[in-house]
């Protein structure tokens, strides 16, 4: 076993933190600002309208939600299949999955038509619906992870936090399942309506969630000149690399199935082959700097151990996540829905044409302030708790790192000190 | 609270009176009410399952260029509009199909089509979505809270979004910014006795391409015509047990 | 022991402060009942708009304190069973209590004079009633 690595909360005085919190507070006032302006103005004043139905904010929170259930990844693989490797990244990891569910739900909520009703929302359900299903399961993911957070962090605690960590487990695969079928349950949709919908999202969730808590470890350890070896910088390139390719399998399936089916031919050939701006993210965002450029960083031996590999893969998954993202939802309702199959159809109300959408600018301020909110918590979190490991040096986690290897490593402990 | 329950029963009492004098009166004197396609309901009478009311359209009936049915609802709710066609509300609508290969073009008005398993009602969150006891699907904008969910499920793309603050609304048809919402079947009419202004104004037009009744009453002139003609459902595939049925598409 | 001393003499001053504490309540409690009785006294009691007929559907004390428990009770019974009675029915309201302007047109919520508008400025509480429902009867159409 590795030796217990002590978890400390960051300073949080320099200029660089301070920077940090103004630049996503400003970020935050601005999202606030666009929600304000939305709600007062109605919808008009947005890229949504009756054929679009949903826009921007959607694309930014799905995203994020699925991210916050893929970002408890690492804090799993340490709890439910024991790997002490990743036992002490636990804490923030948790802390990053509450964060940015947190972030995605609040951007959901102020987009809605009237967010002054949250409280019916709370308070009337109809419970065939998904999405009364999902209110319950993102309100118990947070309450489970809390207590997860709360198992680890309470050295009295500390025997409980597997059990707990086993139920955050479960209580995300649902979850991200419920996220996923939100898309998967509409019948009438020629893109969706597909079973696939819940297990694709399941691995998006694990190749968005780690991108975005590679980042946030990087920030997190060289803005605190904390060490970070590169014996788990190798663990999390591998790792993403190996949730890239699933996530292309799935797609590949999803696309393969549609694309069997006569029926489907007409969507497939408009997102895969079509004259639009989504066949463009698809190729182009999704495939090559989603997933080809990626999968090349992360597995093969040439960038081993490169921390600038990791991180440039994360950044590519998380823009080829929200490319995804954009794909399903906007072009899945830019494509007109099949009312009178085998016939040409035209009306007033825009039948039987390719819906046309242009984001605007308040919807994507307010997708942002959400990303920003989230990321505030989490920098905010690190300073006033416990979270982040003191040093996540090769020597510390690695039990049979051998001394000879160590060079340099105690100076950078000393350094950080 | 005692005194208010006291009014409330006082008031009861009385609309009991009532209704049973209505009652009376519409036993006593049927003949006067047989002109009438539904015979009107007290007003403190619930709806029920009793009734399922439907709409059968024949297309070939639907004239080219005439929008007398939009042109009705509008007037009707009170659906004004902003000049904007991507975000104005839009219950009915005129639909030109053109078959693919034969380039024969059919007419028909689209709108919500009031089904028995209606998708809008099981993905609202809230319930605000719901369909009443005799078959009409409504938004209660009370407790919508504008996720548009229902908006993604419709296969009909029968509803619209409020997107901007609405002032003169109609005193039957309250609607306002942030809600969804999509044709009532005229829900106001109905309860009263009326038909839906689409169909008024389509028989008005003297095409006489929508008729409007009780599909549950095999007597009524909608059961009789739908028992001895052809008629299809739009998506029938999905098995929704449509309200609206269509001829000639 | 100097510990049980010093417990008492604890429990001994919280109990003053404690004392202390509920007369300074009772002076903030009377304070404000006065300066509230005064600024009720001061402020204008509202001109309520009479409505057409001798007596509403309720007595007026009864409508002034419950007509919003009559209207939500109404709301869900029209919305969701087709109960359509006219008595409590907000539509039934704005009928009756229609105000006028100058060229004897009936004004909307937007304007104060409107009757609900007038006691609810005055009580300053806010109605969304009107975001979706009409304040004043339809205009007659020409048909």
């Amino acid at each position: 076993m590795a030796k217990k690595i002590a978890l400390r909360s960051i300073q949080g005085n320099t200029a660089g933190y301070y920077l940090l919190m103004a630049v996503l507070g400003a970020l935050i006032a601005l999202g606030l600002g666009a929600a304000y302006y939305m709600e007062h103005n109605g919808h008009h004043v947005t890229g949504m309208t009756n054929q679009i139905v949903w826009g921007m904010p959607h694309v930014f929170a799905v995203f994020l939600i699925v991210a916050a259930s893929g970002a408890l990844n690492v804090a799993s693989i340490s709890s439910v299949f024991n790997k002490s490797l990743y036992k002490p990244l636990a804490p923030l990891s948790g802390l990053l999955a509450v964060a940015l569910l947190v972030g995605g739900l609040t951007v959901l909520v102020l987009d809605l038509g009237r967010p002054d009703r949250l409280i019916v929302a709370m308070t009337y359900y109809n419970f065939k619906s998904i999405f009364a299903w999902n209110i319950f399961l993102y309100t118990g993911f947070l309450g489970i992870v809390a207590v997860y957070l709360w198992m680890m962090l309470e050295k009295r605690f500390n025997q409980h936090s597997s059990q707990v960590g086993f139920v955050a487990f479960v209580w995300r695969l649902i979850l991200t399942t419920g996220t996923g079928s939100i898309f998967g349950f509409l019948v009438a949709r020629q893109y969706y309506d597909a079973a696939i919908m819940a297990p694709l999202f399941i691995l998006m969730s694990f190749a968005f969630g780690l991108a975005i808590f590679n980042i946030v470890l990087a920030v997190a350890f060289k803005g605190t000149q904390r060490p970070l070896g590169d014996v788990l910088v190798e663990r999390l390139r591998k790792l993403l690399g190996i949730f890239v390719a699933a996530v292309l399998f799935f797609v590949a399936i999803f696309h393969l199935t549609n694309l069997y089916a006569t029926e489907h031919h007409g969507v497939e050939h408009f997102i895969l082959d079509g004259d639009n701006v989504y066949t463009g993210l698809f190729w182009v965002g999704f495939m090559l700097f989603g997933s080809i450029i990626p999968l090349v960083l992360c597995l093969t031996p040439s960038f081993s151990k490169s921390l600038g590999a990791v991180l440039t893969a994360s950044v590519l998954v998380i823009a080829g996540g929200l490319s995804q993202m954009y794909i399903i939802i906007i072009g899945g309702q830019a494509y007109p829905l099949e009312i009178f199959p085998g016939k040409e159809v035209s009306s007033s109300f825009f039948d039987g044409v390719v819906n046309s959408y242009a984001p605007s600018f308040p919807e994507i301020a307010l997708g942002v302030g959400g990303t920003a909110f989230a990321l505030f918590i989490v920098a905010f979190a690190v300073k006033v708790l416990h979270f982040l490991p003191q040093s996540l040096a090769n020597s510390e986690i690695d039990p049979h790192f051998s001394a000879t290897e160590a060079e340099g490593e105690n100076a950078t402990n000393a350094a950080s000190a | 609270m005692s005194d208010q329950t006291s009014k409330v029963n006082e008031y009861r009492r009385k609309f009991f009176g009532k209704a049973a004098a209505t009652a009376a009166m519409v036993g006593i004197a049927p003949g006067v009410f047989l002109h009438t396609i539904a015979r009107a309901k007290p007003a403190d009478e619930a709806v029920s399952s009793e009734v399922r009311w439907g709409l059968l359209i024949n297309a070939n009936k639907c004239a080219d260029g005439c929008n007398d049915c939009v042109s009705a609802c509008n007037d009707e709710n009170g659906l004004t509009g902003f000049g904007r066609p991507e975000t104005d509300a839009q219950w009915i609508r005129k639909v030109t199909l053109k078959d693919k290969r034969t380039n024969h073009v059919t007419n028909l008005p689209l709108m919500c089509q009031h089904c028995a398993h209606p998708p809008c009602v099981d993905v609202c969150p809230t319930g605000a979505s719901f369909k009443r006891a005799d078959g009409i699907v409504l938004v209660d904008k009370h407790i919508c809270i504008g996720c548009r969910y229902c908006m993604m499920a419709c296969p009909y793309k029968a509803r619209s979004f409020v997107h901007e603050t609405l002032t003169d609304q109609v005193p039957d048809v309250p609607r306002g910014k942030g809600t969804v919402e999509s044709c009532t079947l005229c829900v106001h009419r109905v309860d009263r006795g009326d038909t839906p202004a689409c169909v008024e104004a389509c028989n008005t037009a003297e095409n006489g391409a929508m008729v409007f009744g009780n599909l549950n009453d095999p007597n009524s002139d909608i059961s009789k015509r739908l028992a001895s003609e052809a008629s299809t459902e739009i998506r029938g595939d999905l098995g929704l047990d449509l309200g609206v049925r269509y001829q000639n598409i | 022991m100097s510990k049980s001393t010093n417990r008492q003499a604890v429990t001994r001053r919280s109990d003053a402060g404690k004392t202390k504490f509920w007369y300074r309540l009772a002076y903030l409690l009377i304070i404000i009942g006065v300066m509230s009785m005064t600024a009720y006294a001061a402020a204008p009691y509202p001109d309520v708009p009479k409505g057409k007929g001798d007596q509403c559907v309720e007595d007026t004390e009864f409508m002034r304190a419950n007509h919003m428990e009559l209207l939500l009770h109404q709301r869900d019974e029209t919305m969701h069973r087709g109960i359509r009675t006219k008595k409590h029915s907000l539509k039934n309201c704005m009928e009756c209590h229609v105000v006028t302007d100058e060229s004897n047109r009936p004004v909307s919520a937007e304007n104060p004079k409107h009757f609900c508008r007038v006691c609810h400025d005055y009580a300053a509480v806010s109605i969304d009633c009107f975001e979706c429902h009409a304040s004043k009867p339809r205009a007659k159409q020409s048909n």
